[in-house]
């Protein structure tokens, strides 16, 4: 199965206001675990190796600033 | 500091051929005894190749060092006949827990699969192991071991090498037609010839102590992620023989090794991480700096290289001297069918192909447990402990905690030497695969299916063995094998893990490889099957 790029969340804006909820008053260190650790679980929920590198694509930077290496 | 093992010291015995001053051509000259030379040493003579092997020291390893040996080694080990009391005396742990930070993230137990001779693994000080090598070198006699003979310079020629070495008489000249390096990491051979050895360094120490503890302490592997009394590091624990731990500290690039190796600052450190109730006395220190690389073919001319020699990796998962064995379990039969011409020389060249494949395997795997026990950047290492943090709670993610994967046999899936399937399996014993081991009977007593193999090719077949037929190519021939005919499977685990169906037959490697499967006893495909297995072109 393909990622899916259709709008897939019920009740966006609750989801949107919800995940902003989570991280307001954290340090940004704080913030950026939790983002890991959603990312992971979120992954684990998924786990279609295809469908992974699928997002990861979508998601890089359109244009990449890498340091050569 | 303690010790709980003397080391032996070998005596140097002038050759004869130094001794008379004549030049001698020999069919191996293996330079290094370490754990891969000594095995090569002893696989070669058993297979017939008389073989002299070369040390320039004259005792076995200094402290524990490689400690860990796998499932696939011992059934290499067991075939050169000295897993035994190896695996005796050897510690098979089980459990292992994993802590981040102050506390237990979880704990798992190995539950390796039951129902094969050898256990999953064992960890045993490499002082062992070594001794035991020796010994049964000095039992067979093609095997000629000299200690106290540096080889300190190589000539190549179109069908043999000429080595120098230099012993305590001085230096004489000795011929080879094939040399096997096995002189580790720092292999002066491979400078000798000229071999590049590239890859990844990475900038990271460790400290390794032996200690011994005075009391009970769980026979666990223990691995910390950043813990208090190391902070920012790794720290591993397991246990080996008589009650001597192995402690592996992550020091990180600044770390000064000379300050790091004083008694006084690594017996803080151990106590701080066993607690003050646990009385431990050490035994031996050592600072290391790991690489992960090869050289880009392991024959440079007359010389092959093996081990360390031609491959480095972390030392996680134990894949060092692991690999080192199966590249000489891969490399005797090979050699022995071209010294006795049965086999074009093209053969040995596989030994590169399938090496070097399993090399990269072991790269990949080695340096995948690197870059998660020592993240590269402030986000890859949020994102090991966001594994870690969520390990704790969620048994789901614990697989993707990386503390070292144990070593495992590469399969040889795209071997030249291999004939493809023509009919699906099931199971894993894909060609190039290493056959599984499995519970048999042998004239109504217990044995083990990797004992029946011997040291040939095997032709095993599930049913009834035709009558009268034979099977060889070029003045080689295999062993024909029946599951019920020649043993018994009282488990049906031999059917089970070969997908074996009244008529399935196998041709199995002298290394226990998977060659080719067929659904039905076919003597034309076999010989095929054979010829190519044997490096002939199709």
């Amino acid at each position: 199965m393909p990622l899916n790029t259709n709008a897939n969340i019920a009740d966006q804006d609750g989801f949107y206001s919800e995940l902003i909820e989570s991280q307001r008053g954290l340090s940004d260190e704080d913030a950026a675990l939790m983002n890991c650790k959603l990312l992971i679980l979120l992954a684990n929920h998924i786990g279609d190796r295809s469908v992974l590198s699928e997002a990861l694509r979508l998601a890089a930077p359109r244009s990449p600033g890498r340091t050569a290496g | 500091m303690l010790n709980t093992y003397t080391y032996p010291i070998f005596d140097y015995v002038q050759s004869a051929e130094q001794r008379e001053g004549i030049m001698r051509r020999h069919p191996v000259v293996v330079i290094g005894a370490g754990p891969i030379g000594l095995a090569a040493g002893l696989d070669f003579a058993r297979r017939g190749i008389p073989t002299v092997i070369l040390d320039d020291n004259n005792t076995v390893s200094v402290g524990s060092r490689a400690v860990c040996y796998a499932k696939r080694p011992l059934e290499i080990l067991d075939r050169l006949g000295v897993a035994a009391p190896l695996v005796d005396k050897g510690i098979s742990w089980k459990v292992g827990k994993v802590f981040f930070r102050d506390k237990l993230a979880y704990q798992f137990d190995l539950l390796p699969e039951s129902d094969h001779k050898m256990p999953a693994m064992i960890n045993l000080q490499q002082y062992y192991l070594e001794e035991a090598l020796v010994a049964a070198l000095e039992r067979e006699p093609l095997a000629d071991l000299r200690w106290k003979h540096k080889v300190t310079a190589i000539t190549q020629h179109k069908d043999h090498a000429t080595l120098t070495v230099e012993t305590p008489d001085g230096a004489f000249a000795m011929e080879a037609t094939w040399v096997v390096a096995c002189d580790g990491a720092n292999s002066d051979t491979r400078t000798m010839v000229g071999a590049e050895f590239t890859g990844q360094f990475f900038q990271d120490r460790f400290l390794i102590a032996d200690v011994v503890m005075k009391a009970d302490f769980p026979t666990e592997r223990w691995f910390w992620f950043d813990p208090p009394f190391h902070p920012n590091q790794s720290v591993l624990l397991h246990k080996q023989a008589d009650n001597v731990w192995r402690i592996d500290f992550q020091l990180g690039w600044d770390a000064d090794p000379v300050e790091e190796k004083k008694p006084e600052n690594v017996i803080p450190r151990i106590r701080n991480m066993l607690g003050e109730h646990v009385e431990f006395e050490l035994e031996w220190v050592s600072i290391y700096q790991f690489a992960c690389r090869r050289m880009q073919d392991f024959r440079v001319n007359r010389v092959l290289f093996a081990g360390d020699a031609a491959h480095q990796v972390s030392p996680f998962g134990a894949r060092g001297a692991n690999t080192g064995f199966q590249d000489i379990d891969n490399l005797g039969w090979k050699l022995k069918l071209v010294l006795d011409g049965k086999a074009p020389e093209r053969l040995i060249d596989t030994y590169t192909e399938e090496r070097v494949f399993a090399a990269d395997d072991n790269l990949t795997n080695s340096t995948r447990s690197t870059d998660f026990i020592t993240p590269k950047s402030p986000m890859s290492r949020r994102f090991r402990n966001a594994v870690l943090e969520l390990a704790e709670t969620v048994p789901g993610i614990r697989p993707l905690v990386n503390s070292g994967r144990l070593s495992r046999p590469t399969p040889y899936l795209n071997s030249s030497l291999n004939t493809q399937d023509s009919v699906d399996f099931k199971g894993k014993m894909k060609p190039g695969t290493n056959g599984d081991d499995a519970p048999v009977t042998v004239a109504g007593k217990p044995s083990w299916l990797l004992n029946q193999l011997g040291d040939s090719f095997t032709v095993l077949v599930f049913g009834r063995v035709p009558a009268g037929i034979t099977i060889d190519h070029a003045g080689v021939s295999a062993t024909i094998l029946g599951v019920d005919d020649d043993f018994g499977d009282p488990t049906g685990l031999v059917g089970t893990r070969y997908d074996g169906q009244p008529g399935t037959t196998y041709l199995i490697r002298p290394d226990q490889h998977v060659a080719a499967r067929w659904r039905h006893f076919d003597p034309d495909l076999i010989r095929a099957a054979l010829a190519r297995a044997l490096g002939y072109e199709a």
